[in-house]
């Protein structure tokens, strides 16, 4: 399997410098290793929300869930209970994952449902034209916020250890290596796996300089401390002028929501024959 | 005596529900045919809640408001149901709290004191129902080793106590009057929630994934205790948007999944209605209707959300709505309605409301006519897979995640064949006349069901048009007088040409209908007919038998 293999033949029409391509390359050469070490492709599911990121599966020549803005994780978790044997890698926009759909994230994490969730964190809405997220910094001029917004961003890492998430990373859409480093890792890591991506709009909030002074890569740590973990997850809260870590902050193996689900197979016959009985009961 | 109503009233918390089950499954061992009318409010405990135990010899679905029997464990439950009472009907009432003096003079009582009894047995207070069931079979002449049976099979916990307890009620009672024993089949006694969970079963359902919200929470309850025996995945996830979306996930990846909710739930799911609509994606919505607007009235019926559910979702997209009558229907319908979803790939919506979610029914399976879990069209493998290929009718031959043949691409935007999104003129709108075209086959397949049902006198010139629960107060009330009934069970899309073939030889159209605008009404009216009077009501009661018929003693000269 080659990259080009996993192209299709749709237009790419995000804007030139945009972070998504980072994201769609690191992705793509992922899902060729995985392919190399024997996991078939046709057990991948993509699903994304709406948004500059959501075209992402049009992109990928896999199988794929186009789905609604703010409900990729309810998307992918149905996806997974069907069938627990697929792995289900979710794309979503911060206005999608943080804003529209927080309530499923924060389930996803409580449930710790065997999926991947790679957030494009570009913290303002760009196919919307320019609107503050839920994570731009405090007095982010956007267009329904003139005169700046008057709200703290929220800290998703902190909001995801919080609410049970057992794989937690952040990656930049200016390090391709440890991106794929942490797709790969989070998608093998059996449980609920949290990527937040400072993916950069150039178009409507070029973060590329501020970012690139401000980021470092976590060394190998301890990844099942949560107290150590929360504090790296504390260092930069989205608005502070703080060092900027990126890597995998935390990492712990539990029972997964899917494989509490037992497996049966019943036959028809036997369908039929337990509709009798249930009726006869109630005689 | 073969056709008699027993009223059983408490306070919420006192088992009456049950209790009114066990009275059914009682009278079913004599031969009877059941309904159960249940009102109680939305409280946990205290407040008043009763059940209205219909008994015949003929198939009903409907209740009477006058009672031949009234249970009263409390004061409320005699106080409130005066009007309900007849020269002859029989009391039985917990002499501890209910006053004798207040009770309707002339009409033969009997008082159990059943706090005592309770005392002196040992027993728990909810067990008052049992010790009042005891006194009412020897009060209708029941030998006592019915009344046994009955409690073994329905009572779990505790039966010794419960059953020494009943036959304190019962040795302290006197017969008032004998109910006969008929020779009709004895049938399974269950709600209508009951009988949709079972037609879905039976079409082949694989997961159930719901919020709860009444009347529709039974179900869930229902299917997530049968989950074992049929390989049911049972969900209850954070929201009903939630629902829908991960059910949209079970359908991607193959699996057969129904939802189910009432008018509230569904407003935070049309959003994965539409979705559904756009990515062709098979689901079955449950939608139990309660009074509205908003809150509304939670524990009471309604059927106000007809153009909610026929028009819910932006954009246009064809859906499968059919409205069930009974619970022979339910369970029919249900079936169908999964087998339609699965193969047209469209929304499939299962009308109901709160008479028949949680109303008790007598269920004869073999009165319904034969059907299976029906393949949907599956993807031949002779040429490169495009999910949305654009056919003659339409449908585009399934394959399900994973296939290694298969690249599986669904979406929620304007897409080609193969699923990539476009934004192309031509493209928009071929897709778009191929969703539309589904609807057209659908309706020739709807053609082998009956879709429009006429009941009743077939050649009286005056038709009652009812809906969904309304069928069976409007039959027997037809049946009464001497009129025709027309109840149309699929209201999307419309089956015009039966709905035009039952208004033969109709000269007064008169529509009954629990809503306060005639939603029917106003969609036959879509397709040119009209109704020439309107029966509504939106108290959030359904009509009483003697009801409807005293109001249409007024139109029907």
């Amino acid at each position: 399997m080659t990259m080009k293999d996993l192209s299709t033949y749709a237009k790419n029409t995000w804007c030139p410098g945009c972070g998504n391509f980072a994201i769609l390359n690191s992705i793509k050469t992922v899902l060729a290793m995985l392919n190399e070490e024997g996991f078939p492709l046709e057990r991948i599911v993509l699903v994304s929300g709406i948004g500059c990121h959501a075209k992402i599966v049009d992109y990928i020549n896999v199988n794929s869930f186009y789905a609604i803005h703010g409900r990729v994780v309810p998307v992918a978790t149905g996806v997974k209970l069907a069938n627990p044997d697929l792995k289900v890698i979710g794309f979503a926009g911060d206005g999608d994952a943080y804003g529209e759909g927080l309530e499923h994230l924060i389930f996803a994490a409580k449930r710790n449902i065997d999926i991947t969730m790679i957030i494009h964190n570009n913290r303002v809405y760009g196919l919307t034209t320019g609107q503050y997220t839920p994570t731009s910094p405090l007095g982010f001029r956007g267009r329904s916020t003139p005169k700046g917004t008057i709200e703290l961003p929220l800290n998703p890492l902190e909001l995801m250890l919080a609410s049970g998430a057992t794989f937690i990373a952040r990656g930049y859409s200016h390090g391709i290596e440890l991106l794929k480093r942490i797709f790969k890792e989070a998608i093998t890591h059996k449980g609920f796996s949290f990527i937040d991506v400072l993916q950069v709009c150039v178009t409507f909030f070029n973060m590329y300089e501020y970012y690139n002074k401000k980021v470092y890569e976590l060394e190998d740590d301890d990844f099942q401390n949560y107290d150590g973990a929360l504090r790296k997850i504390r260092e930069w809260d989205y608005n502070s002028d703080a060092p900027i870590a990126l890597g995998t902050f935390y990492k712990k193996e539990i029972p997964t929501f899917e494989e509490r689900f037992l497996e049966y197979e019943t036959r028809e016959a036997d369908r039929n024959l337990k509709i009798k009985e249930i009726l006869e009961r109630a005689i | 005596m073969d056709n008699f109503s027993v009223l059983i009233g408490g306070k919420a918390g006192d088992g009456i529900d049950k209790a009114g089950l066990i009275i059914a499954r009682i009278l079913n061992q004599l031969g009877y045919r059941l309904y159960i009318y249940r009102d109680y409010p939305s409280i946990i405990r205290g407040g008043h809640t009763f059940s209205i135990i219909r008994a015949s010899k003929n198939k009903i679905t409907t209740h009477l408001n006058k009672v031949d029997f009234l249970l009263a464990l409390n004061q409320d439950s005699v106080d409130f149901h005066k009007d309900r009472l007849k020269d002859n009907t029989s009391i039985v009432y917990n002499s501890d709290i209910v006053k004798f003096e207040r009770l309707p003079a002339g009409n033969q009582s009997l008082g159990l004191p059943l706090g005592k009894i309770i005392k002196e047995e040992n027993a728990l207070p909810v067990m008052y129902n049992s010790c009042i069931i005891g006194g009412f079979c020897k009060a209708i002449g029941l030998e006592w080793n019915i009344l046994e049976r009955v409690f073994k099979k329905n009572i779990p916990k505790e039966i010794d106590l419960n059953l020494r307890v009943a036959l304190r009620g019962y040795n302290e009672a006197r017969e008032f009057v004998k109910v006969e024993t008929l020779l009709n089949k004895r049938l399974p006694v269950l709600t209508g929630n009951e009988a949709i969970a079972l037609g879905l079963i039976k079409g082949g359902l694989k997961a159930y994934i719901a919020y709860p919200m009444t009347p529709s929470s039974s179900i869930l309850h229902f299917l997530a205790e049968s989950a074992d025996d049929f390989s049911l995945k049972v969900i209850h996830p954070e929201s009903e948007i939630a629902v829908i979306l991960m059910a949209l996930g079970f359908s991607y990846a193959g699996e057969r999944v129904a939802v189910g909710t009432s008018g509230g739930g569904f407003c935070l799911m049309t959003e994965g209605l539409s979705l559904a609509g756009m990515a062709e994606l098979p689901i079955v919505i449950v939608v139990g209707q309660r009074p509205g607007p908003s809150t509304g009235v939670p524990t009471h019926t309604a059927q106000s959300d007809l153009h909610f559910v026929l028009n819910a979702g932006q954009g246009e997209f064809p859906r499968f709505l059919v409205s069930p009558g009974d619970a022979e229907e339910a369970y029919f319908w249900s079936c169908v309605a999964l087998n339609t979803s699965w193969k047209y790939q469209i929304p499939s919506i299962i009308l109901a409301d709160k008479s028949l979610c949680e109303g008790v029914y007598s269920f004869d399976i073999d009165s319904i006519g034969e059907m299976e879990e029906e393949n949907p069209i599956l993807w031949d493998k002779k040429e490169s897979y495009k999910r949305y290929l654009n056919t003659e009718t339409g449908v585009s031959p399934l394959s399900f995640v994973p296939d290694k043949e298969a690249i599986i691409k669904v979406d929620s935007y304007a897409h080609d064949e193969f699923g990539i999104t476009t934004e192309e003129a031509q493209e928009i709108k071929s897709m778009q006349d191929k969703r539309l075209r589904k609807s057209q086959y659908l309706m020739k397949e709807l053609e082998k069901y009956d879709t429009v049902k006429i009941y009743g006198n077939k050649n009286s010139s005056v038709a009652l048009i009812c809906w969904g629960s309304n069928k069976g107060v409007c039959v027997e009330a037809a049946e009464n007088l001497g009129l025709k009934v027309i109840h149309p069970v699929v209201l999307s899309p419309f089956p015009i040409k039966e709905f035009q073939d039952s208004l033969s030889g109709v000269q007064n159209l008169i529509c009954v209908e629990n809503n306060s605008t005639a939603q029917l009404a106003s969609l036959i009216n879509r397709y040119g007919f009209r109704v020439n009077e309107k029966i509504l009501k939106y108290d959030g009661r359904p009509f009483s038998l003697d009801e409807l018929e005293e109001r249409l003693k007024d139109l029907v000269k």
